[in-house]
């Protein structure tokens, strides 16, 4: 039990807030450092062809499709699993739209809603492919979902025959990437939507509860009769469409689909930004606004690094430390080992059972 | 001089956050002789070892291993200090072979190379050493785990132990590798070697120790010479007569006995292989059946059967005169079978789960997830709960594992409460609790019953059971042996009688 | 006491239970074997014997890598930082004799010697601190891809050192007109440290201790193995074999690209799995690595072989292959547990 488990008063409520502190102080700190150096107009958005800009709504443009798919991994990870595969259905989502709408009328809505359609089914059943494999395989996630990570941009490769298919400008498809409604850029409004979609799914259902359960005590979940095998091939599908609709969003906003680059590293981004966001790779609580402002800081980091004057070749050096800032943070062995000088004795931890003396259970 | 004791723990006291785990427990042990640790759960057993081989430091006590005081920090160094530990299950790596493993960091080497031949050689003379014959070349998980655990001990023998400790090394085993298995122990101990034995198999223990410590509730009990404890006085000092005042609960009376012909639930030939014998069990709505025995005797493997938390091989279950197919904890919850496991934290429990979640987590599952309870009606619910129950503090928004023991148990009760079963099965629901809980809990019980609830109950403490049951099963060595009704049964003193005079016959 | 002697031959014969553990090994060796001769039977030339040494020059860099990797993964582990480390050493290499103008005998010594020390630091905050291989060597990847790329963000050429030349030198087997065949020094090099982690792994304590990590490390630990040492080991190899791979990349290319190696670690899994070793660690061969990276090599022989098919084809075939391993390797842990009972 850690020092803070014997405290009492901390209800769900602070909990989240004490979760949500650290993320939102950096993504702060971020922000002032951006608007000391650039003035004002960081923050500010401005219109102008008749949508918003400037550069913080910018971010928020570039920031959804990491959105996207790291909500579907926060789900994933609330079940003690990993998704490594979101990258390479990334390229497979936007590889099947644009090369559906190669050969068709891209200025029919019709037609790019069918396509859209197609490359998010074709994403889901990825997704249900790799919840069958941990669910009813019996294979870890890492490893189950290795295959699509390997295999996937093969098959987004294979799907668009090598070549880039590229998308008119005209065609409604860009508008998913490029367009605005009511001056709110539409990856942004998609993000949101997404972010809301996901919320309500988990939170006003029970699901976000049983997935939760499922991974913070497997054993204890079976026993109380949670059907966790179809949980959690529904979690990997949902994130795999996730994974997928962001594709179509990288695709429509470059307008055409590069099977080998499209979405590259977007899983270790995805990954990056739940464990900042405050979810715990071990599974249990999940935090979909943790993941949210894990996801801006991201993305304000990189145009942070331009801001302050270095190279754009800082930003992987940059994610770097933050990745051994957060795990150094979220190891209690770290923390033990920081305050040691402080302590005056070491005090043995409760033993996870008092005298564990179980007769065996096989 | 043969009689210095080899180790000499004296005044041993072990706090775990506000529970004592030891209460100045003083042991001693002799060169070869082989000596039984016993006691129910949370006796202290397990402390006591694992103060003994570092794996905790103690609060208070002295440790003479040899007649120099010592503390060991870690298994490693006690194992370099002559004390080895053989665990249940068995701690080798069973990828690799049966003479790496007992070679293992130590391997015998031609310059920086490991000599596999010298390593065979040896490792074979070591195994017909101890009167095992195998080959030392093949994996180590190609060998049933009675032979694994000899591995250990040879392992174990070789880095020259003085004491060499085996915590439950026989529960896993059948009767022709246990026999094997207490041979190679009397030879160590001819040969010197001091064994502390811990089993919670009672013929084991008498036919192969010399002398016996008991433990209850983390104080000694007393230290006795084999020889000189029959059984039925063994038994009383483990189990004991607890002296807490649990007023309130009275012995149900004959009055109460439910008047219904018809069983709820009827098991016929239930069984699980390795797990507990077939057995026959009706229970009635309104009945309290007690399940008695010692530890490991399959008491809790009863209960996970006619939970269906595991799956049953043998026989089959009629629930309210239906056969009952497909047995699982899901379909038994949809039934009304209701079942709080023995281990609260890692089976019972969603420790990162508020209260509240915890105790609609089974309702939720039946519902399955798209129908969330109503916020209202969870509310309306936990709240009642929390007050009927006396749950403290009164909050169902704080996490489930700041809750002290007692209180998650109330917690796990109200998760099937919620339900409202008609059969409901606590297995080991007061372990571990603080004395006002346990009569809350006990008091709960027989108000539920009182209802009309079926309740399968399970407990170490023979008193809970018999105030509380109206008929009781006995069990040991996993089987059930009788099944006590008679109203003029329901004592400890038959009990225990019962668990010795029928043990033999099975 | 000759009663009380229990003989206990294994359940199964020893025969199979020997033969079990090599099952992985024998399927990819069979469908290396399956894919060469299938090559024969369809293509002219396939038979060239420099077709096979091939495999090992332009694989040598991902050989070396993947040896590490298979410590790692032995060790129960990961490693994601191998493509990153590996390009960031041949980085270095070219930096420090071209720009700094250090002698290369200084350099490439000095750049191994700094993989291994950043794999044992890797090593140390994934034991002391218990954080996760998978989030520890990521930040491993996105660190030294940083370096990499601050140290120049386009291609260096180094071929004006001559000490880089020494590696693609060649050794004739023969005369390559008439059924001989060539290999360069980097493919010795891989040789080399093949030999040395199948002795290391095999014949020492490091290495057994390797396999019992991996099989438990909770049973290591009570059997007082050097768990510390033996962990951070592994990932000191990893770290050196990675820079090693970077080292042989130089001489291969004779030049230092920024975005070399960009995914290699899942191509250094992939042929560590494909070679059979258990991605959950104790159980598997480095030689299997071997056969796994030939594998991998043979795939993209035979797709450029045969011209229609495109390269794509090699990464979904990969896939199809770990699938397959994987699930074969579920199936036997699988019988494992029914026989133990």
């Amino acid at each position: 039990m850690s020092p803070a488990a014997t405290r009492p008063g901390t209800g769900r409520a602070s909990a989240y807030g004490r979760r949500l502190m650290w993320p939102l102080i950096v993504l702060a700190a971020l922000l002032i450092v951006n608007i000391a150096v650039t003035g004002f107009d960081f923050i500010v958005p401005d219109v102008h062809d008749g949508r918003l800009g400037g550069a913080f709504v910018n971010i928020l443009r570039r920031s959804a499709p990491l959105l996207i798919i790291a909500l579907g991994m926060t789900l994933v990870i609330a079940t003690k699993g990993i998704d490594l595969s979101v990258g390479a259905v990334y390229a497979i989502g936007a590889a099947v739209a644009c090369q559906y709408l190669l050969t068709r009328d891209q200025t029919s809505v019709g037609t790019v809603a069918t396509a859209v359609a197609l490359a998010l089914a074709i994403a889901a059943l990825i997704g249900a492919w790799n919840g069958a494999m941990v669910a009813y395989f019996g294979v870890q996630p890492i490893v189950a979902t290795l295959i699509f990570m390997i295999a996937g941009r093969g098959i987004a490769q294979l799907i668009t025959g090598g070549q880039i298919p590229n998308v008119a400008d005209g065609s409604p498809f860009v508008e998913i990437g490029r367009g605005a409604i009511a001056t709110v850029p539409v990856p942004i409004i998609i993000g949101v939507a997404v972010f809301a979609a996901l919320a309500l799914l988990t939170r006003t259902t029970a699901l976000g509860m049983l997935l939760e359960s499922v991974g913070g005590n497997p054993e204890a979940s079976r026993l109380a009769g949670i059907r966790s095998k179809g949980i959690t091939v529904l979690t990997y599908l949902i994130a795999a469409a996730c994974a997928g609709l962001a594709g179509i969003m990288g695709a429509a906003n470059l307008g055409s689909a590069d099977a080998n680059n499209g979405g590259l590293w977007i899983e270790l981004d995805a990954i990056l930004a739940v464990v900042i966001g405050g979810t715990a790779l071990l599974g249990g609580r999940f935090f979909l606004l943790g993941t949210a402002i894990g996801v801006v800081i991201i993305e304000t980091l990189e145009v942070t690094i331009i801001n302050v004057g270095l190279s754009s070749q800082w930003q992987f050096t940059a994610k770097a430390i933050v990745v051994f800032i957060v795990a150094m943070l979220q190891s209690p062995e770290f923390r033990a080992w920081v305050l040691r000088p402080f302590r005056s004795r070491r005090t043995d931890p409760a033993p996870t059972e008092p005298d564990s003396e179980k007769a065996p259970a096989t | 001089m043969p009689d210095e004791p080899i180790v000499q723990m004296t005044g041993i006291t072990k706090d775990f956050t506000g529970v004592r785990a030891l209460d100045g427990v003083d042991f001693t042990l002799r060169p070869g002789e082989i000596h039984a640790v016993m006691g129910e759960n949370g006796a202290g057993k397990s402390t006591l070892i694992k103060v003994l081989t570092g794996v905790h430091s103690p609060d208070a006590g002295r440790i003479l291993l040899d007649g120099e005081p010592v503390r060991f920090h870690s298994p490693g160094h006690a194992q370099t200090g002559g004390v080895s530990t053989v665990y249940q299950e068995v701690n080798l790596t069973d990828n690799l072979s049966v003479a790496e493993n007992l070679f293992a960091g130590r391997e015998p080497r031609l310059g920086p190379f490991i000599n596999f031949r010298a390593m065979r050689r040896r490792a074979a003379a070591l195994m017909a050493d101890i009167g095992v014959d195998l080959n030392v070349a093949a994996p180590l998980s190609s060998y049933s785990i009675a032979t694994q655990q000899l591995v250990a001990i040879a392992r174990a023998v070789d880095i020259d132990a003085k004491v060499l400790i085996l915590d439950e090394p026989t529960s896993s085993l059948d009767r022709d590798e246990v026999a094997v298995l207490l041979r190679v122990m009397r030879r160590l101990a001819d040969a010197g070697t001091a064994l502390v034995f811990i089993s919670h198999f009672l013929e084991q223990v008498y036919e192969i120790c010399d002398r016996m410590t008991v433990l209850r509730n983390g104080r000694l009990v007393g230290e006795w010479a084999t020889a000189d404890l029959p059984e039925n006085e063994l038994i009383g000092h483990m189990l004991g007569r607890e002296v807490e005042a649990l007023a309130g609960i009275e012995r149900r009376t004959a009055e109460h006995r439910p008047a219904s012909t018809e069983p709820l639930l009827s098991a016929t030939g239930l069984g699980r292989k390795g797990s507990i014998a077939p057995f026959d069990l009706d229970v009635h709505p309104g009945e309290v059946v007690g399940l008695a025995g010692l530890l490991g005797s399959g008491r809790t493997e009863t209960a996970r059967l006619i939970a269906g938390a595991d799956r049953h091989d043998a026989g089959g279950l009629a629930f309210d005169g239906r056969r009952v197919t497909g047995h699982n904890p899901r379909t038994a919850a949809a039934r009304g079978i209701g079942f709080c496991p023995e281990d609260r934290k890692t089976e019972g429990l969603v420790g990162d789960l508020t209260v509240a979640e915890n105790m609609i987590l089974a309702m939720q599952a039946a519902r399955g997830w798209a129908r969330a309870v109503p916020p209202a009606r969870r509310t309306e619910l936990v709240d009642a709960f929390i007050d009927k129950l006396d749950i403290r503090p009164a909050r169902g928004d704080l996490p489930v594992r700041h809750l002290s023991g007692g209180n998650q148990q109330k917690v796990l009760l109200a998760r099937w409460l919620i339900l409202e079963p008609r059969l409901l099965i606590l297995d080991e629901p007061t372990r571990g609790i603080d004395v006002g809980a346990k009569a809350d809990i006990q008091r709960l019980v027989a108000e539920l019953s009182d209802q009309g609830m079926a309740v399968v109950f399970i407990s170490a403490e023979l008193d809970e059971v018999t105030r509380l049951s109206d008929r009781i099963a006995v069990l040991r060595d996993r089987r059930l042996i009788d099944i006590l009704h008679e109203e003029s049964d329901m004592t400890t003193e038959r009990i225990v009688d019962t668990i010795v005079t029928r043990g033999g016959a099975a | 006491m000759s009663s009380s002697t229990l003989t206990e031959r294994p359940t199964r014969s020893t025969l199979f239970d020997g033969l079990s553990r090599y099952i992985p090994i024998g399927a990819t060796v069979a469908l290396l074997v399956a894919m060469y001769l299938g090559g024969v039977a369809s293509y002219r030339n396939f038979d060239n014997p420099q077709l096979v040494a091939d495999l090992f020059i332009g694989n040598a860099g991902l050989l070396i890598v993947a040896v590490g990797m298979t410590f790692v993964i032995l060790s129960g582990g990961i490693d994601l930082s191998v493509g990153s480390v590996m390009a960031f050493s041949t980085m270095a290499c070219a930096w420090l004799t071209v720009e700094a103008g250090l002698p290369a005998s200084v350099v490439v010594p000095s750049v191994l010697a700094f993989g291994l020390l950043s794999g044992a630091f890797t090593g140390a905050i994934i034991h002391y601190f218990n954080v996760q291989p998978f989030i520890a060597t990521l930040a491993g990847l996105f660190l030294y891809r940083g370096l990499t790329l601050q140290i120049s963000d386009h291609d260096m050429s180094i071929r004006e050192i001559d000490f880089f030349s020494w590696g693609m030198e060649r050794v004739e087997f023969g005369d390559p007109r008439d059924g001989g065949f060539s290999l360069p020094y980097i493919s010795f090099v891989a040789f080399a440290i093949v030999i040395v982690a199948f002795i290391v792994l095999h014949y020492t304590r490091f290495g057994r201790s390797v396999y019992a990590v991996g099989g438990s490390e909770q049973s290591a630990l009570l059997m007082g193995l050097p768990v510390a040492r033996t962990k951070v080991g592994v990932y000191a190899i990893s770290g050196f074999c990675a820079a090693l791979g970077g080292v042989v990349a130089a001489f291969y290319t004779k030049s230092a690209n920024p975005l070399a190696g960009v995914g290699l670690e899942l191509d250094a899994i992939a042929a560590v799995v494909v070679g059979g070793t258990l991605l959950t660690g104790g159980a598997g061969f480095v030689l299997g690595t071997v056969a796994g990276v030939m594998v991998m090599g043979m795939l993209s022989t035979i797709i450029a072989f045969q011209g229609s098919l495109s390269s794509w084809w090699a990464r979904i075939v990969v896939g199809v292959l770990l699938l397959a391993f994987i699930l074969l390797q579920r199936v036997l842990a699988r019988s494992g547990e029914k026989r133990k009972g």
